[in-house]
């Protein structure tokens, strides 16, 4: 495991106009290159293995400038990190620092952080921080990638890279939370570039959102498609012009595509492929869904620092030079040829590539993803259920449902009384995105050979 | 019972299962602000293709995206016609 070499945060921001945006308060990042959002000397924590687990983006963005190049670890909490996952988060990563805008762990040294900038004291030796991402993960405790900034900014930082043209002032702004892989791509985009980042408030509605986007004049906005597509629902979308559009974290399909088209018919649209533990894949700037085949196999691919592919198994592979650097606290390892099996799996139509899900049923919900096992597990802990098998359905506005299929153990309980004493029993042990939106009684479940439930692409 | 109300009933049934408060409908409520969010609209999408056999959003030609009840309620008439 080989570290890139170091990034340094605060020089890319000190002489730059641009600011982090929230909704009451605005931070320029030409302060944050020299004030302290910490209660503590960020010296103090130097060498320290960080959480940073707040209510704010603002605030998690505030930490992270404040402590890459003194912290070793910056575990980043996603907003929806569950209590009962903190203890194992905390004994996996060696946590010893928790940095919060809110409730505190006892048992573990806290700081606080918020916009109110303090001086900061001279910095003393910059060293390489390790940044810690959370995967979407789809079931139990969830899994934890690290990376170096370095890699993280590695396809910013490449020539060619979305780069504004003379003169041309950026405003980001992404639908995103930056606390995930999709989000944290722009704050960095944002901070090396010195350009504002709109950040939105967690009670926020799209609406809201979109009207303070538009007052800030934003010209580069991201989400998902899901996210696109809420917007494109929102009264609010023509209050936004921006000129560059850009949806990721799910597959694209051509309307959403088409309807971005028609709605910003000046702006350059373009969908990316990703993944956590592969860095960045590739962006499609064509306004077509999937993605050119020739992509695949392009021998100049690692000379060009870009990222390489191939098709095997059906599923798309990936190895870049940003590959993540490995998995924090568990056994499980990258593979040492650097290729990464994405598990999203593609088929060739005519001289494109198209996506036709993921391998091993996994569903993706608005950019959530959900391995229908675990759902199984829920709906099979009801005493009248037999067997069940949970899928995915195809949808306009999510991209997926999660549905279920399910014998029950007497059949004389197929009706709407049962559904709902199931589905309530789902309610109180998953969140609402896993629920199944749809069941329906079957009267048997095809198993395959060898026993198990057959699951059908 | 004619679509709107169809249409109607499963604003109001998803509303319940998913125990969001739903505001008064009329025709020019925005759908964002009805109480619903995107998993609720994905969902009342699934159900009134399996009730009605038509899912104007995959069907359509016109990239649109309905804004209002209105809108969303002319989206599936105009299927309903084709």
């Amino acid at each position: 495991m080989k570290m890139p070499p170091r990034l340094d945060l605060k020089a890319a921001l000190a002489g730059t106009d641009g600011a982090l945006v929230a909704r009451d308060v605005r931070v320029p990042m030409a302060a944050l290159a020299n004030g302290n959002p910490l209660s503590v000397a960020p010296a103090s924590l130097k060498d320290a293995h960080v959480l940073i687990r707040t209510t704010s983006q603002l605030n998690a963005a505030l930490a992270l400038v404040a402590l890459d190049g003194v912290a070793a670890r910056l575990v980043i909490a996603p907003p929806d990190l569950k209590d009962e996952h903190l203890a194992d988060v905390i004994h996996r990563a060696g946590i010893d620092t928790l940095v919060a805008d809110g409730a505190v762990v006892t048992g573990l040294r806290s700081v606080t952080v918020s916009p109110d900038l303090k001086a900061a004291d001279a910095a003393g030796q910059a060293r390489v921080t390790e940044w810690v991402m959370f995967t979407s993960g789809t079931s139990g405790a969830p899994k934890m990638v690290a990376h170096s900034l370095a890699g993280l900014a590695g396809a910013i930082m490449k020539p060619g890279a979305i780069s504004p043209g003379a003169g041309e002032k950026i405003v980001w702004g992404t639908f995103y939370d930056i606390r995930r892989y999709g989000g944290l791509q722009i704050l960095l985009r944002a901070l090396i570039g010195g350009a504002s980042l709109v950040l939105s408030e967690p009670d926020e509605t799209a609406t809201e959102f979109l009207m303070r986007l538009g007052q800030a004049g934003v010209s580069h906005l991201t989400g998902t498609p899901s996210h696109w597509r809420r917007a494109l629902m929102s009264p609010a979308i023509g209050r936004i012009a921006p000129r560059y559009v850009r949806l990721s974290g799910e597959i694209a399909g051509q309307a959403v595509l088409d309807a971005l088209k028609l709605q910003f018919p000046a702006a350059a649209i373009g969908h990316a492929y990703a993944s956590t533990e592969a860095g960045v894949g590739f962006e499609v700037t064509d306004g077509l869904e999937g993605f050119p085949a020739d992509f695949v196999g392009r021998l100049d691919a690692q000379k060009m620092g870009a990222v390489e592919m191939k098709v095997e198994g059906g599923t798309l592979h990936l190895r870049s030079p940003r590959t993540a650097m490995g998995y924090v606290g568990g056994a499980e390892a990258l593979k040492d040829d650097g290729w990464v099996d994405s598990g999203d799996m593609v088929e060739l139509r005519g001289t494109r590539y198209h996506f036709a899900g993921r391998r091993g049923g996994i569903i993706n919900v608005g950019g959530l993803k959900i391995n229908p096992e675990e759902v199984e597990a829920v709906i099979n802990r009801h005493p009248g259920v037999a067997l069940s098998r949970v899928s995915s359905r195809k949808n306009p506005i999510t991209g997926a449902l999660v549905v279920a299929d399910v014998v029950l153990a007497d059949a004389a309980n197929d009706n709407a009384t049962f559904k709902e004493s199931l589905l309530a029993l789902c309610r109180a042990q998953l969140p609402a995105f896993k629920v199944p939106a749809l069941v329906r009684f079957v009267e048997r479940l095809e198993l395959t050979a060898g026993g198990k439930l057959a699951r059908h692409g | 019972m004619d679509l709107q109300a169809k249409i109607i009933e499963q604003f109001e049934q998803v509303a319940r299962d998913q125990e969001k408060e739903l505001t008064q409908l009329a025709p020019d409520t925005v759908l964002l602000d009805s109480g619903l969010d995107s998993l609720c609209f994905a969902i009342i999408v699934a159900k009134l293709e399996d009730e009605l056999g038509v899912d104007p959003f995959t069907a359509a030609e016109d990239v649109f995206f309905p804004v209002t009840v209105a809108d969303f309620v002319k989206f599936y008439e105009d299927a309903a016609a084709a």
